[in-house]
């Protein structure tokens, strides 16, 4: 088998075994989750396989990238094309798509309970409640609608390797569509909370808005350049081309609006600010969901596709401006925000909306591959955090099951506390997602891809230097606030004493993926580094440096080499990490309660009350339109109105002819006449009705008579009698 | 021979007898002999006609036997309702048997 149809085959098994679950194994658990896994399964060893040997042994990927494309849909006399792509890029993205997904995959058999019995009272579209055993043990109960659930995560699984692995916009944006289509199905999935379906909806509508430009920018793109694949169009020419058209907006050039019009799909996408409303609320879906989209596959499309379309939109020179603007902006705002909640999910939700913008922020500052290396490293140590909070909340759910008092707020931090020796394995593990999220320094993966940004941006972009500094400080500070507040000191809460740690489908993800949290950061050492520099080969630079080495030198000036070493970055990546860690420990070594926590700023507790500011400015606004305006002036004013009055005509005209027409001629004159008449004539006729039989006959005979007087003597006109 | 004329003012005769007897009678069954005397008098009529014209052709005297025979059903009718008017209402006049009127 050829590399090319290797790589075709791997996003197919997900998409097969949605179709499986669906139509067949839907009413079997077991059979549901070994379609749904081994399927994850499949895809990763076909990436493996493609990454480990064909990829990394292949001598100019970037120049000679694996790539094949089918016509797909005729457009005149050109086709729009369907296609795989495999450069360096995509090959260590399919790398940590792969690792994650199956991680979740696994880890979701545990999360959802799976060898429990069902549970007391539980009811599709709710989480389960818990069930009681034959000894009278209240236990956690298996999720009612389990394989619903494979089924979806198949299908996202299928939606994120399509965008990976495709050599164009327009099946990339298929990819971008299918996810965010799980995404809705997936944040709703317990759609019988009301909470659940106003977040799935919420993310629809505002990922949507995003999306809706980015398809306006793929149009332009197509119209500008009359193809979609990235390899047609990042070449010299075209790029060149794009550069020097005038779009007409703004004076950007076609090139600066184009990527600006996708950057705002990515902004919908990544949930970068303004749009960032809706990552927050999707952490009513259940954990594996949030790690899947907000570490492995939906949040980090968006930051692939900009890093995708990097050369086009590295040509506007304002564009990147507004990216690198928008990025370190959502940075720190998210970070600040992260500092004062308390649901342990919403904290790693606003640290992912933080991550992301520090990702934007690299790629606005024009570090290519420092924005891929941190959405790689990112993604391991996020999928861990996300798992490893969802193992915390179902080790508490446990301890709520156990004494039954259900008004604990299991995600809650301050329910928890002392959970270290309870459940230490998500201890350990949470611990180093935690501190690679932090920048742990040398360490873990985290410190690596974190500095590279810092590093790069130093030269030349102090601004986003300094705002990503400070949002490194508030990201290690909040990660110390919920380790403190969520393993150390002692248990707040009788819960808390009953926590248990999970199944080992459960605790197994969590272990490989603190193996990649911590060993992830080490391809990417830079050479230049103090003592450790140059041990091992930088070689997550050189290799996705040398996606953008093909197609032209041009395309070079705008990408950075592996940014100069400067001890200042350095000093300040080690400083705010570990002074951002040590503040966080002190500040909340001692914590007890809510009310001993400082930071609960009423500004930063309500997000800066952005759902609020868009409730007001959006919302309101459109009910009122569509209520008001549409509804009631429009719809039942204008348009009923003009309906009722033919309605009214029409009435008029119909009693008219009723009334002259219909009862005077056609019943009074022509119906009742008719029968008048025949009534009067009968009345008439009565009298010759004597019943006497002879009086009848004596009348025929007379009648007789008279006719055949006149037959004879009128119609044949013969005087007299012929005999012979 | 006798011309066909006196056979033919013989029937006449008989058919104005018995009209007028259907005509004036007041018994039912004096109305049933007119009417048997009419046919009779066509009868005759037919089998004059038949003998003094084409004696091969046989359809007066076919005519004149169908006739027989409806007469005899007629009669067997006739006297039948008689019977049945008589015995529900005790008269066979045919002035009083009304209950057709309007």
């Amino acid at each position: 088998m050829t590399t090319e149809t290797l790589i075709w085959l791997i996003p197919l098994p997900p998409i097969l075994a949605f179709f499986l679950i669906v139509l067949f194994t839907n009413r079997n658990k077991a059979l549901s989750h070994s379609v749904a896994i081994g399927a994850a399964l499949l895809s990763f060893l076909g990436a493996m396989y493609v990454f480990f040997f064909r990829a990394l042994t292949a001598p100019e990927l970037g120049k000679e990238p694996f790539t094949s494309a089918i016509n797909w849909i005729p457009t005149g006399d050109t086709w729009l094309k369907i296609g795989v792509l495999v450069d360096p890029l995509s090959a260590v993205t399919l790398f940590f798509v792969a690792w994650t997904v199956l991680m979740i995959f696994l880890y979701s058999v545990g999360y959802h309970n799976f060898g429990q019995p069902a549970g007391d009272h539980d009811h599709p579209g709710l989480p389960p409640h818990g069930a009681t055993d034959e000894h009278g043990h209240h236990v956690p109960s298996v999720e009612p609608m389990y394989s619903r659930f494979f089924a979806f995560i198949s299908l996202f699984a299928f939606g994120m390797l399509v965008l990976v692995l495709s050599d164009n916009l327009l099946t990339l944006f298929v990819g971008w569509e299918i996810m965010g289509l799980c995404s809705y199905l997936l944040i709703g999935f317990w759609y019988a909370k009301p909470s659940a379906r106003a977040a799935a909806v919420k993310a629809f509508m505002t990922t949507r808005i995003g999306d809706v430009f980015m398809l306006l920018g793929i149009a332009f793109l197509y119209s500008a350049t009359g193809t979609l694949s990235f390899r047609e169009i990042f070449t010299e020419n075209v790029l060149r081309t794009l550069a020097i058209i005038p779009s007409g907006v703004f004076g950007l050039s076609a090139a600066g609006l184009i990527g600006l019009l996708l950057f705002i799909g990515t902004i919908g996408k990544s949930a970068q600010f303004p749009l960032h409303v809706w990552l927050p609320d999707a952490m009513e879906g259940p954990t594996p969901v949030s790690a899947m989209i907000h570490a492995a596959t939906m949040v980090s499309a968006g930051v692939y596709m900009v890093i995708r379309v990097f050369p086009l939109l590295s040509l506007d020179p304002r564009t990147m401006t507004f990216v690198a603007f928008i990025g370190a902006f959502t940075a720190l705002f998210a970070a600040t925000i992260a500092v004062a909640q308390n649901d342990i999910k919403r904290v790693l939700a606003y640290s992912t909306i933080s991550q992301l913008g520090y990702m934007i922020a690299a790629l606005g500052s024009g570090a290519y591959v420092a924005a891929a290396f941190h959405l790689v490293t990112h993604a391991f140590f996020k999928a861990l955090l996300f798992l490893g909070s969802g193992s915390v909340i179902h080790g508490m759910e446990h301890g709520v099951l156990h004494t039954g008092n259900h008004d604990v707020d299991p995600q809650n931090m301050f329910s928890m506390g002392g959970l270290r020796s309870k459940m230490p394995i998500t201890f350990w593990t949470f611990l180093i997602g935690g501190l690679a999220l932090s920048g742990f320094p040398v360490l873990t993966a985290g410190f690596w891809s974190k500095d590279e940004i810092l590093a790069s941006t130093f030269n030349g972009h102090m601004g986003v230097f300094i705002t990503l500094a400070i949002a490194a400080f508030l990201t290690a500070f909040y990660t110390m606030r919920q380790i403190t507040l969520t393993f150390l000191g002692e248990p707040r809460t009788k819960e808390a004493r009953h926590a248990q740690e999970t199944p080992w489908t459960m605790t197994a993800p969590l272990v490989v993926l603190s193996f990649f949290a911590v060993t992830f950061g080490w391809v990417g050492i830079p050479e230049h580094f103090p003592v450790l520099g140059g041990l091992v080969p930088n070689w997550f630079h050189e290799f996705v440096g040398g996606t953008l080495a093909d197609p032209s030198t041009a395309l070079r000036a705008g990408l950075p080499e592996a940014a100069p070493f400067n001890v200042i970055p350095l000093l300040t990546s080690l400083a705010v990490a570990l002074g951002g860690l040590f503040f966080g420990w002190l500040a909340y070594r001692n914590v007890g309660s809510v009310a001993q926590d400082r930071l609960q700023i009423p500004l930063l507790k309500n997000k800066y009350y952005f759902d609020e500011i868009y409730d007001f400015l959006f919302i309101k606004p459109a009910i009122w339109f569509s209520e008001t305006f549409v509804y009631q002036w429009m719809d039942k004013g204008l348009i009923d109105g003009i309906l009722h009055s033919f309605g009214k005509a029409t009435q008029a005209v119909g009693a008219t002819v009723r009334k002259y027409i219909d009862l005077w001629f056609i019943n009074q004159t022509v119906g009742d006449g008719t029968a008048h008449v025949t009534q009067w004539a009968g009345r008439r006729l009565r009298p010759i009705q004597s019943g006497r039989i002879q009086q009848y006959m004596l009348v025929s005979l007379f009648v007789l008579l008279v006719a055949a007087s006149l037959i004879y003597f009128v119609a044949l006109g013969q005087p007299a009698l012929a005999l012979k | 021979m006798i011309p066909l004329s006196w056979y033919l003012i013989l029937s006449a005769a008989l058919f104005s007898i018995g009209l007028f007897g259907v005509l004036s009678r007041k018994n039912a069954v004096a109305i049933l002999l007119g009417v048997e005397l009419m046919l009779n008098a066509v009868n005759i009529n037919l089998v004059s006609f038949w003998r003094y014209g084409d004696v091969s052709m046989m359809a007066g005297q076919v005519f004149a036997i169908i006739v027989f025979a409806v007469a005899a059903a007629e009669v067997a009718v006739g006297l039948a309702l008689v019977i049945s008017v008589y015995r529900r209402l005790d008269t066979v006049i045919a002035d009083e048997i009304d209950m057709m009127k309007w």
